[in-house]
Order: C-alpha cells, then structure tokens, then sequence
C-alpha cells in the first residue's frame, strides 16, 4: 500500500474540494486524483416545486454565479411556457449577464487567481491571497478594483434585486421596467467599467505577461492539452454570453458540430467517477477513450478560452484587437495552454464592458413593455447560456399543474471536469516524478494549474 | 410492535365553550369516549396555531381532532371560522410532510352534543387505525 | 497586544455567504487591520492541517457558513467550535438549512439515485463510494447524513444571522461588533425581528384586512408594481419573514420568499405562513375554500422554502 498526499482543501476555489496525490510503496508519484466531496441533490428536490420558482431555487445551487442560473432558468421557461421575450426585457436579461460576467471574472482575476498571477508559485503560503495582490499593485489599484466591483454590482442590483440573489426573471422577460434615470446611471457606470477592462488588460500585459511567471507556464507542455472546446456563438460565429448556437470544434479547430440547446442529449453524456461527487461530461459521439487528448478522446473543454477557440473573435472593436493580439501571440487560434485561460477571461472582461456600454445606451431598454403572458405551458424546457466558467444547461420538464417532474442541470464545471482532471494527471506527473522531496511550490502549481479553468465545485456537483 | 394491536392516539384541541363542554356532557351521560383521546382544552378552536397540531404530531401522536363551537356559534364570534381556514390550508402541506391529510379533522360540535362527539372521536380513531401508525422520522 | 483572530469556513453552502463577505469591499481591508483572518478556504491559502496547531478557543470569531449535509462537514463544524470562542451561523443554510434542505422531502438515497442513476444525460450511472481502490491507494468520500441538518443540531451556535445570503452591512455588524464585544445575549438572531412586511416599500397600500377568492400564479397575471402582492393574490411570505434583506426582492417587482427566516419565537416557519395566509381567504365553505387552497401551486416547498430542515416535522 502507497500512500497519498492531499491538498485539502484546495483553495481560492468556489466549493469543496481536494487532490490526493498518491505514491506508491517506493515513494514514486502515480497519479492525482480531484475529489469533489459534497453534493445537495438539486435535481431532485426540485421535483414537485412550481416550474415558475426554479430560476430563483436553481440559482442556490451557486452563490458566485447565481446570475448565470437564473438566465438558464429563465430561458428554461421562456422555452417551455414557448413565450417571446420583448426587446427590452431581452436588452435588461443582457445587461445583467454581462454585468455578472465582467464581475465575476475580475472576482477570479483579482481575488482568487489573482495571486497566481501577480505574484508567483513561490510566493509565501499566508501571503497568496487578494491583499498580497493589492499590497504588490498598490492601494489605489486595490481602491479601484474594489469600488469598480461594488458598482457594476450595484447596477445588477438595480435590475435584478440583488447580484447575490438576482430574482426577476419571469417566463417571457423581466419583473421590472428600467427607467431613463436608472439609464443614464447604468451609462455612466459601464464607460467606468470599460475603462477599468482597458487598464485591466494593461495590467495584464504589464505585471503578468511580462512578468517571469505566466510565460513559462504558459509555454509548458505538460500545460497543453489537445482537446475538443464547445461554446455558444452568435449568428455571425462570434462569442456570445446569453445566447446563440453551440457550436464544438475539434483539437485542430474544424467545426465538429453545430447545435440548439435542445439537441443536448445528443451530443453531451456525462460518468460518474466513484470517488468523487462530480461528474464528468464528455462528447458522445466520441465517446469515453479514458483520461486522454486528442481527436479519438470525447474529452472537450468550456469556459473563456474554448469560447474564444470555438468563435471567429468578437463583435466589439476592443475586445476583438485583443483577441487577435491573444491568438498571434500564442500560435494561432485553437489555442491548447490552460494558463490561455487567464488571458481569454481578461479578453472577455473587455467583450462584457463593450457590451455592457452598448446595452446600456439601447433605446429599448427603458421600455416599458418587460413582460410577455404565456398562452399556455409544455411539458419540457431547455434553456441555455454562457456561465463565466462555461457553458450551462437547465432541462426542466414538468407536468400538467406547472409542477416540475424531471430537473437535469448541466453546469459549467462539469463540462471541464475531465479536462481539469487530465490536466492535473499530466502536470503533475511532469513535475513530481522525479522529486524525491515535495515541496509547497510543487503542489502549489498543481493548484494553480486546477485554478487556470476556475473551478466551481458548488455547481459541479449541485 | 410486538403482535398487540395498534391503538391510536388522538390529540384533541377542544375548545372549552363546546367541545369540552360537550366531552363533559358525554361523561354525566355516561357516554365514552375512546381511550385513544387525549384532550388539550383550549378558550377557542381559532387559537389552535398550525404548530400546535404538527407539534402533536412530532410528540407522538397519530391523528389530531380540533373539535370548536358550530358554525355561527362561536363564542368569540368567528374563531371557528379562522379554525376552518387554517385547517384548509394546513392540509395543503401535510402529505409533502409525510402526514395523511385524514388523520387531521375540524369539527363544530354542540355543548351539549355528547353522542356526536363521541361518533367524532370514534370515526377519527376507526381512520387512523387504518392508515397505521404515523411513521417518526427517527 | 496580538489582534484578534477570525475565521470563515463553508459547510454544505453555495459560496454566497462568502461573496457576503468579499462584498465588504473596503470594509475588508479595515478588517485585516483589525483582526488576523486564520482561516478562509475561498480567498486565503491556509490548509486544514494550519488549523490543527491552533489551541482551543484560539479563534476569537469563526462565521460558518451552509448546513450539515456530510460527516465531513459534521467533523469541521466541530473542529471550528472547538478552536473559536464565539460562532456565528452565517445565513439561513447555517441557521434553518436553506434550499438544500428541501432534500428532507426525498431522503439521502433519492437524491443520490436521481443524479447519479436517473438523469437522462447519463450514460453510465453507478453511485459514488464511500471507499474506491485505484492502483496504489484507497480514496475516502465523505458519505451524507440521512438528512440535512442546520449548524445548531450538530455543535452549540452563538449567534444567528439571517439571510439568503445576508447583506454585507448586516455581516459587517456582526463582524465588527463580535470584535468590539458587543453582541447581544447568546442565542441572538442578529436582525430585527421585525417582519419584512413592517418595512416593505408597498405597505402602504396594504389594506387592514385582504379578502381573497383565488391566488394567482406569477406567470398568469400582470401586477401593479406599487401595490401590495398579497392584496393582488400573489403570495407573499413577508408577513411571516424577518426583515432586515432591504426588501430588495420587493424592490425588484417581486413577492418575498422568506429567506430571512422566521420572527423570534416562531417553532416553525411553514405553519406560519399557512396561519398569514389562512386569514387572508375570504370564504366560510369548507369545499370552497379547500379549492382556493388548492390553487397554491407547492404550498410546503414555497412555505418552507429555507427551513424544511429546522421545520418541526423534519427536523432531527
């Protein structure tokens, strides 16, 4: 019998969760495996609950990303009650989206991968954290980040309650009009945010790119991972948070399939792995070949860089220089490094702060038309969208009294969690197999290679 | 259990202008009310919070009576009324909760009406002893 | 003097008691001044194993956060008391269960079954294992009670603050004040118990008293977004919830769903609203009025929304 080293728990991560690392009786590394140790049971205690509820339950299944389901909720609904969403109420849902995304990726940016990024693997254990961060960047930087924060999240409040329990998604649009003076805030507010992206991504390129971590780890190979990505496109095949097409493509970049929310269980299975709570989603049609890249392996990846992987860039000036800079950098688009990661969620904090200033200037927003009544009710909902972690399903079915009778939530993380799990297996055998001792630094860029994608484990097992 | 027949027990909120009045009548006439009866004497049916019945429930009991003045009668006007409203309500959660929405009754009875509430009594226990004990989550 | 030490940990939560606590914003940089933060698994890098030295009662202030749903997370919430003077139960998970404790109405084998047996999008299901066996090692998961239970049924809670999640102001009073010695007696729920009802911006036009014939559903009508929502037959659990949110779901167009929790004294937050609602019918039929009971859609999954698991039926 070897023995296991664990990493418990794995920190600045949304959820629980750990790694063991397990040698055997010689003191040789074999493998890593993450363990998720929790789990609610979402998808069945949301049985029997009224169908207009779940947008606001489902959310709890993540309190840093309760935006994101309480879209895919809502749009569950817009499906299943086969109700149109007016311009307005479609603009007011958007905005609130991009609010969240922008937030929620300067949330990882800055607080919880931010020590990864500014400082470094060797850094001091009691020192990786957001105030090391702020004491490296200086207080006014801190100041900034900060207050940028509480207002993007002030106006998300304004729309939805509150941004830590966003409730005014309805079937058919929103709860709440928008009016000219809320507007005229919002416009202010996203002009900030979008000069907070610019220096953001000035920051970026400053202390992180240039800087004698990032680059290295970024160009590893054990770093690299040939999979298949899926996103949510628009029309014109550019990224887009709220809604679209899915589109997956293969490791070289090809478009492998094309498809509507509804078509999910065609294309997406997931498996259970005994020792964990979370589950891992694969491509079907591929097929599960193991803990494996490549074409042959149904193993495909979401989240910021498979959204800019999947797409031909974006439809805002800024964000799509960006892009471009990111993919010359780096080779090409697809781009495989998951420190890429990092990079792409910045470029998306800058597509979220162009978009954001767009939605807020739109003359429909203040309309007072927000709300379409159903004419009647299905029996079966699929609602999707882009969470900042990757893309997530919500599969309401429910019966004759409006009651739901069958829950199937894919969410983010999960779509990740064999990809997570395969890049983990591969950075770690290629930094501990030859070490004789373990250090904090090793195991520290093991969690920082987990970091790269964001975790959040209190989605991915719900 | 151990072979013995299960006897239920019944909690009864009895509001002390009739039904208790009424239970007091049945025992000058000698009339008996099942053994499985245990009786909580209250002003008024309508003071019978939600959680005083679940509460007998998680006591140990197995059907709950909540017995008030007839329609019309109330001492206090119209707390029998609030009594019947709870009572509809109440209903709504009680099989999610795992209780049978039979073992609970609201009844009017007259304060002089023994041999009425004794068939009361009779039939809630005869319909509790159908369904079985109620299951404890312990 | 060497300052206080404070920490914060998740049980069976979702992360936004924890955004409560980021959304302090500058307050949180005035709290490191103030206090040495030990242990803070979702912003901080200490392991368990920096937990371990820690003398007894060395942690001035833990703030946990989420229910009991595991022996791990049983196993930590002892830990923590152990090591900390003062716990709080922050948010209603902590406090009553919250949402996941409305798995009390299926049992630990149902939810497992579902998720990892029954979704369609499975392919291959078996259950998670207490013990898996690889090639070098044996992997333990912890294995879940039979039921969800909140922080007081497993270790002796200090304070109580409410709230899906709570408002940063009230986290930050709790905070500041617990380091300031100036909490109220133990056993304190730290908001008002003051029914939100009391401090919704629609009060005024509530009537003294609302005569109901039907509810509606949320989906099936418009309302008038100045007006009181019971008075319009949508439910509306502020009546029988604490205030102290802000109202903000009000201020949003839309009705309460209590996740402030019950006003001190109540044993049972479900059998509370049914009493608030009770009174607002106005019909005498017994056959009538079962039919305008009827017309809620999921009365106990909405009545006990957030305290399934501290209800007195379900709770154990």
């Amino acid at each position: 019998m070897g023995k296991i080293i664990s990493i418990d728990p794995i920190t600045r991560l949304e959820g629980h969760g750990s790694l063991r690392l397990v040698y055997d009786d010689e003191g040789r590394f074999q493998d890593v495996y993450l363990q998720a140790p929790d789990f609610k049971g979402f998808e069945k205690f949301c049985e029997g609950r009224a169908v207009e509820e779940l947008p606001a339950l489902t959310q709890k299944i993540c309190g840093v990303c309760p935006t994101a389901h309480h879209i895919a909720g809502v749009k569950a609904l817009d499906d299943l009650f086969g109700v149109a969403v007016p311009p307005a109420a479609r603009a007011i849902r958007e905005l609130m989206h991009n609010a969240f995304i922008f937030e929620d990726h300067l949330l990882h940016f800055f607080y919880l991968g931010g020590a990864d990024l500014f400082l470094g693997p060797d850094e001091p254990m009691m020192d990786r954290n957001v105030f090391g961060v702020i004491k490296k960047l200086g207080t006014d930087a801190g100041a900034r980040i900060i207050d940028i924060r509480k207002q993007v999240r002030q106006l998300h409040a304004t729309i939805s309650g509150s941004a830590l329990y966003p409730v005014c998604g309805l079937p058919g649009g929103v709860s709440k009009a928008i009016s000219p003076e809320e507007k005229a805030q919002f416009q202010v507010i996203t002009q900030k945010a979008l000069a907070f992206a610019e220096w953001a991504v000035g920051l970026f390129h400053d202390r992180v790119l240039e800087g004698r971590h990032y680059g290295s780890l970024l160009a590893r190979p054990y770093m690299k991972s040939d999979t298949y990505y899926m996103g949510l496109v628009d029309a014109d095949g550019n990224v887009s948070f709220y809604d679209g097409t899915l589109r997956i493509i293969d490791p070289k970049g090809d478009v492998y399939a094309s498809f509507e929310a509804a078509d999910y269980l065609s294309h997406l299975a997931e498996r259970v792995v005994p020792y964990s709570y979370m589950k891992q989603l694969y491509l079907k049609q591929v097929g599960w070949k193991g803990l494996v890249d490549g074409p042959g392996s149904g193993i495909y990846r979401v989240g910021p860089l498979a959204r800019l992987n999947v797409s031909s860039g974006f439809d805002t000036p800024l964000a799509q220089t960006e892009y471009e800079r990111m993919g010359a950098a780096l080779g090409g688009w697809p781009v495989h490094s998951t420190f890429a990661y990092h990079w792409a969620r910045l470029v998306e904090i800058l597509y979220a702060a162009e978009n954001m200033v767009r939605l807020s200037s739109l003359e429909q927003l203040t309309d007072s038309a927000v709300r379409n009544l159903p004419e009647g009710m299905g029996s079966s909902g699929v609602g999707v969208c882009e969470a900042p972690r990757g893309t997530l399903f919500h599969h309401y079915d429910a019966d004759r009294k409006g009651l739901a009778r069958g829950v199937n939530l894919l969410v983010a993380t999960q779509n990740n969690a064999a990809g997570i799990q395969l890049s983990l297996s591969e950075a770690a055998r290629a930094i501990l197999a030859h070490q004789t001792e373990i250090d904090d630094t090793s195991l520290n860029v093991l969690e920082m290679v987990f970091r790269a994608y964001d975790p959040c484990m209190a989605c991915a097992t719900h | 259990m151990t072979g013995t027949e299960f006897e239920p027990k019944i909690v009864g909120f009895f509001c002390q202008w009739c039904a208790d009045a009424a239970a007091d009548a049945a025992g000058r006439a000698r009339i008996a009310l099942p053994p499985n009866l245990r009786v909580v004497r209250i002003m008024c049916s309508g003071r019978v919070a939600p959680e005083f019945i679940l509460q007998a429930f998680a006591a140990g009991a197995d059907g709950v009576l909540v017995a008030g003045c007839l329609d019309g009668n109330c001492h206090y006007k119209n707390g029998n009324v609030t009594a019947l409203k709870r009572m509809a309500v109440l209903k709504t959660v009680l099989t999610p909760l795992g209780i049978d929405s039979e073992r609970v009754r609201r009844v009017g009875i007259g304060a002089d009406d023994a041999k009425g509430l004794a068939r009361v009594v009779s039939d809630l226990v005869e319909t509790v002893r159908r369904l079985g004990p109620q299951p404890r989550s312990e | 003097m060497p300052k206080p030490k404070v920490a914060m940990y998740w049980l069976a939560g979702c992360g936004g008691c924890e955004e409560s606590i980021l959304d302090l914003g500058v307050d949180l940089l005035a709290l490191t001044d103030r206090a040495d933060i030990v242990f803070w698994p979702i912003a901080m890098d200490a392991k368990y194993r920096e937990l371990d030295p820690l003398p007894d009662n060395s942690i001035d202030v833990v703030l946990i956060n989420g229910a009991v749903r595991d022996e791990a997370q049983e196993r930590m919430a002892r830990l923590l008391r152990r090591k900390s003077k003062t716990v709080i139960a922050h948010g209603i998970c902590a406090q009553a269960g919250g949402v996941p404790g409305l798995a009390g109405f299926h049992g630990r084998d149902k939810i497992l079954q579902r998720a990892y047996q029954e979704v369609p999008s499975l392919e291959s299901g078996g259950l998670p294992q207490a013990e898996t066996q690889t090639d070098h090692a044996r992997l333990r998961l912890p294995s879940l009670r039979e039921s969800l239970v909140p922080l007081d049924r497993v270790i002796a809670v200090d304070y109580y603050l409410p709230g899906c999640p709570p408002p940063p102001e009230l986290v930050k009073e709790a905070l500041f004040n617990a380091l300031d010695g100036e909490l109220p007696e133990r056993g304190s729920v730290l908001a008002e118990s003051v029914a939100l009802c009391r401090t919704c911006p629609r009060l005024a036009s509530k009537p003294d008293t609302i005569h109901l014939k039907r509810f509606h559903r949320l989906y099936e009508v418009r309302w008038d977004p100045d007006r009181c929502f019971l008075e319009q037959g949508l439910i509306c659990l502020g009546p029988a919830t604490r205030g102290g949110c802000g109202a903000q779901c009000l201020k949003a167009n839309m009705p309460c769903r209590g996740c402030f929790g019950p006003l001190d004294n109540v044993s049972d937050m479900g059998a509370r609203v049914v009493a608030m609602l009770a009174t607002l019918l106005d019909e005498t039929d017994p056959e009538k009025l079962e039919n305008i009971a009827a017309g809620v859609p999921d009365p106990a999954g909405l009545f006990y929304r957030y305290t399934l698991a501290a209800s007195i039926i379900k709770r154990r």
